[in-house]
């Protein structure tokens, strides 16, 4: 039993590839036989992920999900940011370039309003919990927009760290409810063209929650999706701590 | 040779990220300002130039192709990885901010996307291409 944990933590990116694997193929086998494909492969391999990562977070008391665990640890540099990336990139291999570029404009309004709104609705519920000052407001309002806006704003407005806390939460929360919501509404709202999927990329923003919920719903919407989504976290540290924060503080004082 | 799609995307990655961190640095932001976004068109860009001089070989196709198959794996290993305890206990701000932006986006795609009139969805184009490569072979 310790020479197999040995082996499996030293080979550790290996076993990240076996685990995913089995994963993927008991979501394909639910998929298929108990919900009839109704339900992508992939969605319940990403609630599987999600529901590890809770079991784990608890088992651990850590913040890394499975990824704490010592023989799981090559998951944290399988699903990290250089491989994450490096997959997203790849993707853009399959992308028509006509389709870009006809939706180039609606693609630039919709990250527009995906700062502006998230920004609005996290503001509101700051508000509705009590919150007054600008600081904390903008902070809460910028972790709805991404869970990367959210700290690097409360960061350079000089928050305090529970409200950063709670702004990391609250942009973690929207990531992980996207994955799951978007094949739930995908119908609804249209989701099933390169366009819609560029819009919807720059409203949700949150390349994980965009990336994890496109690939739920269908794998050839992932690179439109993640095109626009890649700009909106630096859009949102742009204009959050800036015009978005003078705008709060100006509206707070009155 | 495969290495060369492989290298050619980790190039593009590279430069993309690179460029993203210049862009933050001007803009004044502590941030990555569109990374991947400027990556995944300097491939785009790659691709064509290649096509268009004939280079786009197996390898290339099979080098970058790999890694765009491993991307569902890939997210569902960072599903796997985040803090889903903290998210879920750490109060009802959270979780009123999170849900009513997610219902606010959600609506506001259905909007948009509808202004521009119907589009072809990605079964129809695929359709599309797939009856107009039997028609040519």
């Amino acid at each position: 039993m310790a020479t197999l944990s040995h082996t499996l933590a030293a080979n550790g990116l290996l076993t990240a590839f076996t685990f995913v694997g089995l994963v993927m193929w008991f979501s394909n086998a639910v998929s298929k036989y108990l919900t009839f494909g109704r339900i992508h492969g992939s969605a319940i391999g990403i609630l599987i992920g999600l529901a590890l990562a809770f079991w784990a977070g608890l088992v651990t008391g850590g913040q890394k999900g499975l990824a704490d665990l010592p023989v799981l640890g090559g998951i944290g540099l399988m699903g990290g940011s250089m491989l994450r990336d490096f997959a997203i990139v790849a993707t853009a291999f399959e992308v028509d370039v006509a389709h870009v570029r006809r939706a180039g404009v609606i693609g630039a309004v919709a990250i527009a309003l995906g700062t502006l709104l998230p920004f609005l609705v996290g503001v509101g519920a700051a508000l509705a919990f009590g919150y007054r000052d600008a600081v904390s407001l903008t902070t809460i309002g910028a972790g709805a927009i991404t869970y990367i806006v959210g700290p690097v704003t409360g960061a350079a407005l000089g928050a305090n760290s529970a409200v950063m806390a709670l702004s990391i939460a609250t942009g973690v929360l929207k990531a992980i409810l996207v994955m799951i919501g978007t094949p739930l509404v995908a119908g609804a709202i249209g989701l099933n063209n390169p366009r819609s999927a560029m819009v919807f990329g720059g409203l949700m923003g949150t390349v994980s929650g965009v990336s994890g919920g496109l690939a739920a719903t269908d794998r050839r919407l992932v690179p439109y999706g993640s095109l626009t989504a890649t700009f909106h976290t630096g859009v949102g540290c742009l204009v959050a701590p800036s015009i978005l924060y003078l705008a709060v503080r100006a509206l707070t004082q009155s | 040779m495969t290495i060369s799609g492989v290298a050619l995307l980790a190039i593009c990655t590279l430069l993309g990220g690179l460029l993203g961190d210049w862009l933050g640095i001007a803009l004044g932001v502590k941030a990555n300002v569109g990374g991947v976004g400027i990556a995944m068109m300097l491939l785009i860009a790659a691709r064509l130039w290649l096509f268009r001089r004939g280079l786009l070989s197996e390898g290339v196709r099979q080098g970058v192709g790999f890694w765009g198959a491993l991307y569902i794996p890939i997210v569902i290993a960072m599903a796997a990885q985040q803090n889903v305890v903290s998210a879920l206990k750490s109060g009802p701000v959270v979780v009123a901010a999170a849900i009513g932006t997610l219902i606010v986006c959600f609506a506001a795609v259905a909007l948009i996307s509808r202004m521009g009139g119907p589009v072809e969805t990605m079964d129809e184009i695929e359709a599309r291409e797939t009856g107009a490569s039997n028609g040519a072979g």
